[in-house]
């Protein structure tokens, strides 16, 4: 892990090419955290890239409900070299909750991006084939945010029918 | 009744025999190049190991596109963890990858012990990693015995099997149940381990080496696995990294990147073990790495059972974990605790963390935000399986489907995994 003197750094570092970027650094229990601006994540991570964080983990979303912005992607790197991670972190309100993708950079992002978008509805920009991932293709909702219901899909038995049943016929 | 010949004479009578002449040079055959074919492959196929559906593009017999469908058996166990309190949800964590269960419920409960900020005694953490090893043990012989069956092999199935059952027998004994054991728990193990079962894995782990070297007799030099799998799926180390793979594919292309090796958790540090890796990523050095790996897993349960240090198996915070049972009947304030945990379970500091550790298939991560309540506000799970998945295109493109099959094989998914 970067310690926080050098994640402050790195802050500043992206925070001087474009001071809109950085929104905030966050040190907890070791573990590093940068939140950026939806706008800035590319370039940010690829920033960490050339400091050596050339493993994506993982990318994945929170939904912070009833916190603003609602909704939160992170993206979880890895330097392979000298065994540090760095989490950063985007948030983005349901309303136009748009990030670039950045599959383009990181192939692996490529289904992680599907899931984040299937699950909370987050919209990546440029994701070459942005689809449902793990629901059916013609699902509405997005079953991760905290205001949908657990049992919120109705699970047809055949004493559970509404019509009885001959649904068959 | 109607007779037979009754409606040939009917038909015969309104369609005439001969069709109208066609003009023959129409009918050119196509070019073999043109002809593309769109395969369905699965989701009920034995060898997709599981409900995985691979919309495969071939021309002949070759793959030119291939897309995995996913998604079948989503149980949304992420979503379900949110309503449990902590230590409820490990039962469920468990269930994502059925054959590396003591791998989510560690991932689960590592995060969450780095929220809590809680010490884990050393005797737990030895505990952790033999029964970890077992797990890993035991995935791979699932995995070796079906792909083997995939390839034609009947009779490794039944030898992974029967080893397999003996580990079961050993987490029956140690846990209770032989799979989706709940042993691992916030703060250490569910119990200790019983009087014999020491001896019972240490006779296990001394004999497993001999087994794996039985296994390659059979297998490493066999013709038909040999064709099937040297250079086969080969991809090279900077795809695999770009595409976020880790584990046996990653170390098969010669990356030696192990996290027990490069972050060692729970006292990996402790044991001695090497990591084996092979040298131009084909199926085939997949298969090797693996077949080392369970080696070595027998050499660092061997020590984990033999260094087994004294203590207690599971932190005496009891904010955190249940009191001694004999404690309830004398202690007011244990009953409290227990009733505590038993009910609401106990609150988490809000945060977030981020855990990985090495599953049988790579990275596993388990993410877990906590918003101050007893229950998790996020469990997510880097599961990877759902990674590596993405790898499968590049490994079968422009080759035989016949190879998509060993490829499927020696890639290991586990959809209980990739769906969640």
């Amino acid at each position: 892990m970067p310690d926080a003197t050098g994640l402050e750094l790195f802050a500043q570092e992206i925070g001087d090419t474009d001071d809109q970027a950085v929104l905030g650094t966050v040190f907890f229990r070791d573990r590093a955290t940068l939140l950026v601006s939806p706008k800035a994540v590319p370039a940010a991570l690829q920033f960490l890239k050339g400091k050596g964080y050339t493993f994506l983990a993982s990318v994945h979303g929170v939904d912070y409900f009833p916190e603003e912005p609602r909704l939160g992607v992170l993206y979880e790197l890895l330097d392979m070299k000298t065994v540090d991670r760095i989490t950063v972190k985007t948030r983005v309100h349901t309303e136009a909750p748009i990030v670039p993708s950045v599959t383009h950079d990181w192939p692996t992002a490529n289904h992680q991006e599907r899931e984040v978008y299937d699950m909370f509805g987050v919209h990546f920009t440029d994701h070459p084939d942005l689809r449902r991932i793990l629901m059916p293709e013609d699902y509405e909702g997005f079953p991760q945010r905290r205001d949908f219901p657990i049992g919120g899909e109705p699970i047809i038995f055949t004493h559970s029918e509404a019509g009885g049943p001959g649904w068959w016929k | 009744m109607v007779e037979v010949s009754d409606i040939v004479d009917r038909d015969l009578e309104q369609k005439p025999l001969v069709q109208a002449a066609y003009d023959v040079s129409s009918l050119q055959q196509p070019e073999y190049d043109d002809e593309l074919l769109t395969l369905n492959f699965g989701p009920h196929h034995p060898a997709t190991h599981g409900v995985l559906r691979l919309l495969s593009t071939l021309e002949g017999e070759v793959i030119r596109d291939v897309k995995p469908i996913i998604g079948y058996v989503h149980t949304g166990i992420e979503k379900t963890a949110e309503d449990k309190s902590y230590w409820k949800a490990i039962p469920v964590v468990e269930r994502m990858d059925y054959l590396a269960y003591m791998f989510n419920a560690y991932a689960f409960c590592g995060a969450t012990e780095t929220l809590v900020g809680l010490e884990i005694p050393k005797r737990a953490q030895y505990l952790r990693v033999a029964h970890m090893e077992l797990n890993r043990i035991k995935s791979h012989l699932v995995w070796l015995g079906t792909s083997a069956l995939d390839l034609g092999a009947m009779s490794m199935f039944w030898y992974c099997f029967r080893d397999r059952e003996e580990i079961l027998d050993i987490l029956e004994m140690s846990t209770g149940q032989r799979m989706h054991t709940r042993y691992i728990q916030v703060g250490g193990v569910a119990e200790d381990v019983p009087v014999g079962w020491a001896d019972k894995v240490l006779a296990f782990a001394k004999s497993f080496p001999t087994r794996v070297d039985q296994y390659a007799a059979l297998l490493s030099k066999n013709e038909i696995v040999l064709q099937r799998l040297r250079h086969t799926g080969t991809v090279d180390e900077q795809t695999l990294l770009g595409l976020g793979v880790t584990g046996p594919l990653l170390r098969a292309t010669g990356n030696p990147w192990d996290l027990r090796k490069a972050a060692p958790y729970s006292s990996y540090d402790d044991f001695e073990f090497t990591i084996p890796v092979g040298t131009i990523g084909d199926n085939y050095d997949r298969y090797k790495v693996r077949l080392e790996e369970m080696k070595q897993s027998a050499r660092i349960i061997e020590q984990a059972v033999e260094g087994m240090p004294e203590g207690p198996w599971i932190t005496d915070d009891r904010k955190y974990a249940l009191p001694p049972r004999h404690e309830l009947a004398t202690s007011m304030e244990a009953l409290i605790h227990h009733f505590k945990l038993v009910t609401e379970g106990f609150r988490v500091p809000p945060g977030e963390v981020y855990f990985p550790v090495e599953s049988p298939r790579g990275e596993m991560g388990c993410f877990v935000r906590s918003d101050g309540s007893a229950k998790p506000a996020r469990v997510h799970m880097r599961d990877p399986s759902f990674v590596n998945l993405q790898a499968l295109k590049p490994m079968i493109i422009d080759t035989y489907i016949a190879d998509m099959i060993a490829t499927l094989a020696m890639l290991d998914p586990v959809l209980g995994g990739i769906d969640r």
